[in-house]
């Protein structure tokens, strides 16, 4: 009994002293599900941690939920997809400066018995009233991330808000991405989803991208630093040299050489970057 | 992939994967001693003293038993955020929030249990220490001593919950690789990447890990009743 109290205790104190090794200099990054679940991140930030001895800690959540994290102070950077709530997050002053990082899009994922017939289209908007007028289930992030915003812009501009009409084939799961496409195969649903995410999802199954292509499904990411005037907690130095070196041609480079199956998932454009 | 996969991961020695049982089991075991102390403290007292209210809090102390992991995180999250009233730790983000969440999560669990077991035992030996005039601190120590079987299998089951947890430990802890990210929330993550056999391959290793600490415990357990007579 005493033997394994002090077990116990030995374990506990030495984990307690640890922890002081990793007080080295790293950062707090808040950002989406699609940049970690897609792997970008553990491609490009060993790199940049070569280039500067940075940690990067990165908290993956969705866009809402990371920009609030940024808006508590518990984030030196936020790194997320929606451009109108970045710009109102910068205004507000909780971000310094907000710059363009990287783009790539968002597809249109459905099961392959494509009840709406939408397979092939380019068209998103014709394809979005197709599902609603076959009534098929449709899969909804409900969560306030960078993708459900665009997901509901998309819906706006179709003319149709099957979210407020509480349509019963319209399904909010107030989840992550690869959450909601594990759910949209297991119910036959159609879903909207940032490309990265979907190709490195590994669960396709009866899943299949059936739109892509149309102007209106770009997704552009972009990265702020959190105001230190708001939080003098937030690590000014170490985040903006982040900021710095992932717009520089180093960091874009990177962005540009992260390939699963030869396909790019996502496409530098920061705008300082010299190309 | 199946279940042999579970064992090729194992096997493979992967370090980050052992690094991530490593981090799971000092975090799990930090909460379960804090919490030890103080739940059998706690389950002591309430046992063996009466005061005005004491039921009251033994009922309390009960449905507490029932906390939703969830709710702890939420509440150690808005504590440790940067704009919460301990905002100034900087303990967000961090293991020693974690093993705060999951001390929260289980002292309940060992003080209503151990206040349970303790208040049995002294039933029993109330009319001897009485006649016998055993002092106060005496009878705790004799009381606890002899309780220690069924109190072992106590701290296991609050080690057992806190090793379950997720939800807490993802709200407080971010799920940071390398830095915060342990067994359950690694199934999490592997799951909602789609990647479900390997989910399902941590989540046996998880499993196995839980059987070989509760065999230790059972083995320790056989040992001191050879040794005690």
């Amino acid at each position: 009994m005493k033997a394994y109290a002090l077990a116990i205790a030995l374990g506990a104190f030495a984990f307690a002293a640890s922890p002081a090794v990793a007080q080295q200099q790293s950062i707090v990054v808040a950002s989406t599900t699609s940049t970690q679940d897609s792997g970008l991140f553990g491609h490009i930030l060993p790199l940049f941690k070569t280039a500067s001895g940075i940690d990067v800690k990165v908290v993956a959540q969705g866009t809402g939920q990371a920009l609030e994290t940024g808006r508590r102070g518990d984030a030196d950077v936020v790194f997320v997809h929606a451009k109108p709530q970045e710009e109102k997050f910068v205004a507000d002053g909780y971000g310094v400066k907000r710059f363009n990082v990287m783009y790539n899009d968002f597809v249109l994922i459905g099961p392959k018995s494509d009840p709406a017939k939408v397979r092939g289209g380019k068209d998103i908007i014709a394809a979005l009233k197709s599902v609603q007028a076959s009534a098929a289930p449709f899969v909804s992030r409900g969560d306030k991330s960078g993708t459900h915003s665009a997901e509901l812009a998309l819906w706006k501009a179709a003319g149709l808000d099957p979210a407020s009409a509480k349509a019963p084939w319209y399904r909010e799961i107030g989840q992550g991405m690869g959450a909601a496409l594990n759910t949209s195969g297991a119910m036959g649903a159609y879903v909207l989803s940032d490309r990265a995410t979907w190709l490195s999802f590994k669960n396709k199954d009866a899943l299949e991208l059936l739109v892509e292509g149309d102007a209106r499904l770009f997704n552009q990411y972009g990265i702020i630093l959190v105001n230190p005037a708001r939080h003098p907690s937030v690590k000014v130095t170490a985040g903006q040299a982040f900021i710095d070196w992932i717009i520089s041609k180093p960091g874009q480079d990177s962005i540009n050489g992260y390939k699963i199956n030869g396909a790019q998932l996502f496409f530098a454009n920061a705008d300082n970057a010299a190309r | 992939m199946d279940e042999t996969s579970a064992f090729q991961l194992i096997l493979s020695g992967d370090p980050q994967l052992l690094a991530i049982v490593k981090l799971s089991l000092a975090v799990t075991l930090a909460a379960t001693l804090i919490a030890g102390v103080l739940g059998l403290s706690l389950g002591a007292c309430l046992a063996l003293t009466q005061f005005p209210g004491r039921q009251g809090l033994v009922i309390a102390l009960n449905a507490l038993m029932g906390l939703p992991p969830v709710v702890v995180g939420l509440l150690v999250f808005l504590a440790l955020s940067r704009s919460g009233p301990l905002g100034f730790l900087g303990l967000l983000f961090t293991p020693q929030a974690m093993i705060i969440a999951q001390t929260i999560l289980i002292t309940p669990i060992i003080a209503a249990l151990s206040r349970q077991v303790i208040e049995d035992f002294w039933a029993e030996y109330k009319d001897e220490f009485t006649a016998m005039d055993v002092p106060g601190a005496m009878r705790v120590r004799a009381l606890l001593w002899d309780a220690r079987f069924s109190l072992v299998t106590i701290l296991l089951a609050g080690f057992g919950r806190a090793a379950a947890e997720v939800g807490a430990v993802m709200i407080v802890g971010g799920n940071i690789e390398g830095f915060t990210r342990v067994m359950t929330t690694s199934i999490a993550l592997e799951t909602s990447k789609g990647d479900l056999p390997l989910a399902i391959s941590l989540g046996i290793i998880l499993i196995a890990i839980m059987f070989c600490v509760n065999a230790l415990a059972w083995g320790v357990r056989q040992w001191s009743v050879r040794h005690a007579g």
